[in-house]
């Protein structure tokens, strides 16, 4: 059984959601991407998606994009990403890690030796952007074949016969875009979202993450009380991005700490 | 022999093509395609088209006979499709008077778009204004310092301009940036792409409604020339003028398709923007897969041209195809080259071309003089230079 479902399993006897958050590989600077990582996992993450920095991230708002941009200045693309995610499996062997990019910097190193790349470095599941499950259906083999996950994303839009089609070609859990926009917009809807995933949930028995809009601890509460997990990627991100150089692990270990906290409080009796 | 009958359903070109976007989009692409299957053939709504591209635009446009070119040359007869004697001085306008027509009919109130040196922001400025619709044009911050008369023209026209600070700042980070704002409106927003990139439908919708180019070609080349060419030569970016007057032409297997792209200081030095031309390997961006300029990591790379509007590291995905199948054929000509043809029209013909049209002007004259005087070589005049002014006035020296 993958990490992935493990994971959710566990937390579904405690009746608790999953923390995801994520950051960037590189950002502010690759030698402090595992260490952050371990801050992360420390203070509550129930696994982490890691950024692969990509020079055109069009599905991502500006806090992401610099982000890329600082990785992509530190020389860090994808296979740097893949070593950091390795030096990060040295210490931990448990949290599943989950790597999320766009196609080309993959097809660029070839989608063989990618797969071949992120299984010895025990990567869990691999979320790219922009490879609908039409144009995708070989990766994701592949993928599977190598029990790695496959997740992709659901949007506000995407109607009932698509869920069918997506959740067919998905494992690990299906992630659900809550708002129109790119990463780190608007403020979501809860109400709107709960109706979503329950939906979602009519077509498929994976768990279903929430994010794109999650930027403070009341919000991850109510998404928690609706939702299988909560991914916090932007607000984290952002963190990273305002802190002075020797405050940002303090820092990112209080924001996720209130982040767990919170979503922890959400399905309590 | 088969009839040329792509995009397939899903968009593809063979390995070309298709739709590589987020979710957050399929459901607007798929909204897209079925109201541009259902109009493309519709009568009223191409009445509507061919009526606003005659009064609107002023098409057809004319083909010339560059007599003192051809002269100069010395061979092949060399004729000059007119698309810079538009309203708005470029073929661009044949495309956007298209989408925006499909907007309204959508009902959507707002239509956005990319632009690199400007010709397609003004180009929708001015059907949006023409339409009562409200436009945002989105333009990379580099190229808004660049191209401030255009900047300037699409404000006067009603246009929000709004200088893209992510990336690189120029065109293809104009189109991240549209493709983000769509994303967040799509409910009211339609999203005019300028080139035969993005997403399915955009390469088969783009390359349709420009395709009056060749289509005009077909009928005006016997009456001018008594043949169809030998050769048809235009300048590639995206590419949306070469497959408008590549695309009627396909199965005329007789008359050679060139498509010229921009070898910027030369291919050799790495500062160009020509991905067929340099065998740049096979990559993703923009919803397509198409040859891409990219590093071994699959990031994209800067691109270098003296012409804004050849600027961009991707190519349309049927230029692709129609390169590997061997249909058409891709070259690329220098800054300095295009700049020499430019100013020798000019003088020569009486006619200032864009700077992207010289590339093509340049190579046209090169193969005008390895063929006979029987011969005939069309060029797609894909713009007017009276943008590039400036441009060529500072590399000569000259401040305006």
């Amino acid at each position: 059984m993958s990490k992935i479902k493990v994971t959710f399993e566990k937390l579904k006897e405690a009746n608790k959601s999953a923390l995801i958050p994520f950051i960037t590989a590189g950002d502010p600077h690759p030698k402090d991407t595992v260490q952050l990582m371990d801050t992360l996992v420390e203070n509550g993450a129930d696994m982490i998606e890691l950024g692969i920095p990509f020079s055109d991230p069009m599905a991502d708002g500006p806090v992401i994009q610099r982000a890329s941009e600082r990785a992509l200045n530190n020389k860090v693309g994808i296979k740097d990403t893949i070593k950091l995610a390795k030096d990060f499996r040295k210490t931990n062997k448990e949290t599943p890690l989950i790597l999320m990019g766009y196609a080309n910097p993959i097809e660029a190193i070839g989608v063989e030796n990618f797969i071949q790349l992120i299984k010895e470095a025990q990567i869990d599941g691999v979320i790219t952007v922009d490879y609908p499950p039409e144009e995708s259906r070989e990766f994701v083999k592949k993928l599977n074949e190598q029990k790695i996950d496959s997740i992709f994303l659901l949007s506000p839009t995407t109607e009932d016969e698509r869920i069918k089609l997506i959740a067919e070609q998905a494992s690990g859990f299906l992630y659900y875009v809550s708002l129109k926009g790119v990463t780190g917009a608007a403020n979501i809807d809860i109400k709107q979202v709960s109706e979503k995933v329950n939906n979602i949930k009519k077509y498929s028995d994976l768990p279903v993450a929430v994010g794109f809009g999650v930027r403070d601890a009341d919000t991850a509460k109510s998404v928690a009380e609706i939702s299988d997990a909560v991914v916090i990627g932007s607000r984290i991100v952002k963190e990273i991005e305002a802190s002075e150089k020797n405050h940002i692990f303090s820092n990112v270990k209080k924001l996720v700490e209130s982040m767990k906290n919170a979503i922890d409080s959400s399905k309590a009796q | 022999m088969q009839p040329y009958d792509l995009p397939d359903e899903f968009g593809h070109f063979g390995q070309f093509g298709g739709t590589f976007v987020a979710e957050t989009l399929i459901e607007a692409l798929d909204e897209l395609r079925e109201m541009y299957t259902k109009y493309k053939d519709d009568p009223e709504f191409l009445a509507e088209f061919h009526s606003d591209l005659k009064h609107f635009v002023g098409r057809p446009s004319p083909i010339y006979f560059a007599e003192r070119l051809t002269k100069q040359s010395g061979g092949a007869k060399i004729f000059l499709k007119r698309e810079d004697l538009n309203h708005t001085g470029a073929h661009k306008v044949n495309n956007t008077v298209g989408q925006a027509l499909l907007a309204k009919k959508m009902g959507k109130p707002r239509v956005i778009a990319e632009t690199g040196a400007g010709q397609h922001g003004v180009a929708t400025a001015t059907i949006a204004a023409r339409l009562g619709l409200e436009c945002v044009v989105y333009m990379g911050s580099e190229d808004v310092k660049r191209q401030s008369p255009n900047v300037y023209r699409m404000k006067l026209l009603g246009a929000t301009v709004v200088p893209v600070e992510s990336g690189s700042k120029t065109l293809k980070d104009a189109l991240n940036e549209a493709l983000r704002d769509w994303v967040t409106n799509v409910s009211n927003t339609f999203y005019i792409i300028g080139t035969v990139a993005g997403p399915h439908p955009y390469p088969m919708m783009v390359r349709d409604f420009n395709s009056v180019v060749g289509k005009e070609c077909l009928e005006q080349m016997p009456e001018i020339a008594n043949k169809q060419p030998d050769a048809v030569v235009a300048c590639v970016g995206g590419g949306s003028n070469a497959m408008g007057i590549f695309y009627p032409y396909i199965e005329h297997k007789d008359v050679k398709l060139i498509g010229v792209e921009a070898a910027g200081e030369g291919i050799e030095t790495g500062k160009h923007a020509a991905p067929l031309t340099s065998n740049s390997k096979i990559g993703v961006l923009h919803g397509n897969r198409t040859y891409l300029m990219q590093n071994a990591e699959g990031q994209i790379i800067e691109t270098h041209s003296v012409s804004a509007g050849l600027d961009y590291p991707g190519v349309g995905p049927e230029h692709s195809w129609l390169k590997d199948s061997g249909r058409a054929s891709y070259v690329a000509i220098k800054d300095d080259e295009a700049l020499e043809a430019f100013h020798n029209l000019c003088k020569v013909e009486g006619i200032i071309p864009a700077l992207e049209t010289s590339h093509a002007l340049a190579y046209a004259q090169k193969l005008a003089s390895q063929m006979s005087s029987e011969e005939v070589i069309l060029v797609n005049l894909s713009g007017r230079g009276d943008k590039d002014i400036n441009t060529v006035a500072n590399i000569s020296g000259i401040s305006l």
